[in-house]
């Protein structure tokens, strides 16, 4: 028998099928059946009569759109000023950014709680703006990193010709760089948009007490609720192909077509 | 920047290889999971017990507990221990496989699921459960005859511990059938007082004080929250003396607090969700952290961990103390049950099993591991005044302390309140700090409630208004919220419509 290079695919199609395939199913199984086992569709019901699983979305979504706009007005500027730059340690500068990443993030989350409780005095009055400002924290290096891909291979000599053609800075950006980086802006929005509705820990070390989609399915799953807890778990897994559809959609569009010039 | 990144992790992993190193020699890592290779006339003992919850030994020599009966120090793990002794005393060789629980929830959820275990250690309500739902392997006959020399938990458990366990029953059988307590205690506010007065920290309804808005910090599961909600709601009628002189105080007091009626359970969610804008978080285990460096006030907490962050506030010579609210405490134990399962009807492995409890309740055993965790052991000692002489020994007055104060404590270590062999003398300041956590008073145990597991429905139901308290009802969305999202969503549309409309005549 001779050794076909499909083999090395072996080990990836075993992690898919028992660490993701695998579990699926089991969730698809809890999310449709009851406590008896038996097919049911009360659970997608619950999810979408009861009004606090429906504010919980709501809540994750505003909450995860926020840190996202926020993450990418910080980000884009820095992205774009490290790209153009012909600062030699333009390397050692962008790993400034990233560098928070190799550090654990639960150590950097108790870290920034006590700067931020230097600054407010008590945490407990700004839960919202702490969550805001630790996804934040959490989350720049995966705006920063893509936006700088996408911006450090533009092509230079597309901004030479709208200057030549009589754009000014501000028309340029607008017409011309904007349009080129929405990959890069499409694939930090999913980096940052889709962990930020559910990493619940931010949450719970900044003393926001109100649930957010994370929490919610684990307050069911230990309360032995699997059913609900898999059929909102599923829901959210929806969302989020949605999502990804949708700006992935988008990425090929412009991609394909090399921008809006 | 390849090279950067190279160079640094060069040093990151020579770090971590340095650390990995010197853990692997002080044995940093042997405590966690000792996996056993089986010989075959090996009994292998799998237990699951919370985290940080038994002596690892590797004292140092100042740790040492110097009491009159001899010293006391824990060279190597109790585990280790206990396959040495057990091998001495019965001649056979024993592997314990150790394993952590996180939560009670967790652990059932691993039992469903079919991980097996032969020993567990859950909190009182989840044995009620398993014991109800016939999970639960009784002791043998013997395990209770005072006369087996072994048998250390039968000679030396608390008469009050004892008692509880057996008056309390599931289905017609005492917990003490099946479960053998091993760290208990009841539930109270630490507090900071220099903020706030022991009158105020006195009672639950401390929790919804405007005063200490923002200041005081709540146990984050449903269960400890809503038996202080239902505290501080009936405080008025717990603190009455026609209720608190009632012949069947005790039967009433226990209904009470365990009044998951629908009516009752509404007003626990109204009342939490009004805590919920007064408290400073709902935690689980920041709490006390938060209490040492002064971020808040008050914190609701298990009387073990109030010791903790007490002694651990005194090493920074910062004060806390502790009070039981006047209306109920609720009195709370871990204990070890054998799970069918797990012993599967092997008659040496529940022999090993019950061995292993007995072993625990040895009373210097017991003392190592009530100075390791921090809570308190449902041991007394019996005969032996180990333990009791280490509660003179960590709290006892003094030469040299001026206001001195009788502190009873008969009706634990023997049954008999008024008992004067165990009365201890110590600095007034024990009564509201850590000796009154660790030790409560007869007075206190007088008003605490166990809290029962609660069945389908009210779990259901309880589940349901923890949900409502934590979640962001859409029902509350202004109007004006909608309408800016309105808004929003029909300019997005008009725009991706125009831009559509632009490409075309591009």
């Amino acid at each position: 028998m001779s050794f076909s290079r499909k083999y090395l695919g072996i080990p990836y199609g075993l992690f898919l099928i028992l660490f993701v395939a695998a579990p699926l199913l089991v969730l698809v199984y809890y999310a449709f059946t009851n406590g008896q086992g038996q097919f049911s569709m009360v659970n997608l019901q619950n999810f979408f009569t009861d009004p606090n699983t429906l504010g919980t979305l709501c809540y994750s979504l505003v909450l995860a759109f926020v840190a996202t706009a926020v993450c990418l007005i910080i980000a884009y500027p820095v992205a774009y000023i490290l790209a153009q730059s012909k600062l030699k340690r333009k390397a050692v500068i962008l790993l400034l950014f990233v560098m928070p990443m190799w550090i654990n993030f639960t150590l950097r989350i108790t870290a920034l709680k006590e700067i931020l409780s230097m600054i407010e005095g008590n945490l407990a009055y700004y839960p919202f703006i702490n969550t805001i400002i630790g996804m934040t924290y959490d989350f720049l290096p995966f705006m920063i990193l893509p936006l700088y891909t996408t911006l450090s291979k533009l092509d230079k000599s597309v901004i030479e010709a709208a200057s030549d053609l009589g754009a000014d800075n501000f028309q340029t950006f607008i017409k011309v760089i904007l349009p080129l980086s929405v990959p890069g802006i499409v694939s930090g929005v999913s980096m940052v948009f889709l962990p930020a509705m559910t990493n619940y820990v931010v949450l719970d070390m900044l003393y926001n007490s109100t649930y957010i989609m994370g929490s919610l399915i684990g307050s069911y799953f230990s309360a032995y609720d699997w059913h609900n807890g898999s059929m909102i778990a599923l829901i959210l897994l929806v969302i989020i192909c949605i999502v990804t559809l949708v700006s992935g959609d988008k990425d090929s569009e412009n991609a394909g077509r090399g921008g809006l010039v | 920047m390849n090279k950067i990144i190279g160079k640094i992790n060069a040093v990151v992993l020579a770090a971590l290889m340095a650390v990995s190193g010197v853990a692997a020699v002080t044995g940093v890592f042997n405590t966690n999971r000792i996996t056993a290779e089986a010989a075959d006339d090996t009994i292998v003992l799998r237990v699951c017990n919370w985290e940080e919850y038994i002596d690892t030994g590797d004292w140092d020599d100042e740790d040492t507990i110097d009491l009159e009966s001899g010293s006391i120090k824990g060279e190597n793990s109790i585990i280790t221990d206990f396959e040495n002794w057990y091998y001495e005393n019965y001649g056979k060789k024993v592997k314990v496989q150790y394993s952590c629980l996180g939560t009670n929830e967790e652990l059932y959820n691993m039992l469903t699921l079919g991980d097996d275990y032969d020993v567990i250690c859950p909190s009182e309500y989840m044995i009620m459960k398993l014991m109800a739902e016939e999970w639960l392997e009784p002791f043998s006959d013997d395990f209770y005859d005072t006369s087996v020399a072994n048998n250390y938990y039968a000679k030396g458990v608390s008469p009050f511990i004892k008692k509880t366990f057996d008056e309390n029953k599931i289905n017609g059988e005492s917990w003490s059938r099946y479960a053998a307590g091993y760290m208990w205690g009841v539930t109270g506010i630490v507090y900071n007082p220099d903020k706030v007065t022991e009158k105020e920290a006195s009672t639950w309804t401390i929790i919804d004080n405007s005063k200490f808005r923002r200041q005081i910090t709540i146990k984050d599961n449903v269960r400890d929250s809503m038996f202080a909600a239902v505290g501080a709601i009936k405080a008025d009628k717990l603190k009455s003396a026609s209720f608190i002189n009632s012949p069947d105080y005790h039967e009433r007091l226990a209904e009470e607090m365990n009044d998951t009626s629908e009516a009752n359970v509404d007003k626990v969610q109204e009342y939490l969700q009004s805590v919920k804008d007064n408290a400073y978080s709902f935690e689980t285990d920041s709490g006390k952290a938060d209490m040492i460096t002064g971020k808040v006030v008050a914190g609701y907490q298990w009387s073990g961990d109030a010791v903790y962050t007490m002694d651990q506030a005194d090493e920074d010579d910062f004060q806390l103390n502790f009070a039981v609210p006047e209306e109920c405490t609720n009195l709370y134990f871990d204990g070890w049950v054998m799970l069918k399962s797990g012993i599967n009807g092997n008659s040496e492995k529940k022999q090993a099993a019950q061995s292993f409890i007995n072993f625990l309740s040895m009373p210097e055993n017991a003392v190592r591991n009530m100075s390791y965790i921090g809570y308190t052991s449902v041991i007394a000692g019996g005969d032996s005044n180990v333990v009791f002489d280490y509660v003179k020994w960590n709290y006892g007055a003094e030469e040299g302390d001026t206001d001195v104060v009788d502190y009873p404590l008969g009706y634990f270590f023997s049954g008999d309140a008024d008992d004067e062999r165990y009365i201890l003398k110590v600095p007034r300041e024990q009564t509201y700090r850590q000796l009154s956590a660790q030790y409560p008073t007869q007075e206190v145990m007088d008003r605490s409630a166990i809290m029962q597991y609660f069945d389908a429905e009210e779990t259901t139901r309880i589940n349901q208004m923890w949900i409502n308290v934590r979640c962001y009802n859409i029902k509350n969305v202004p109007v004006w919220v909608w309408v800016l999202a309105g808004i929003v969503v029909a300019a997005l549309i008009v725009l991706s419509v125009k831009l559509k409309i632009n490409k075309k005549y591009q």
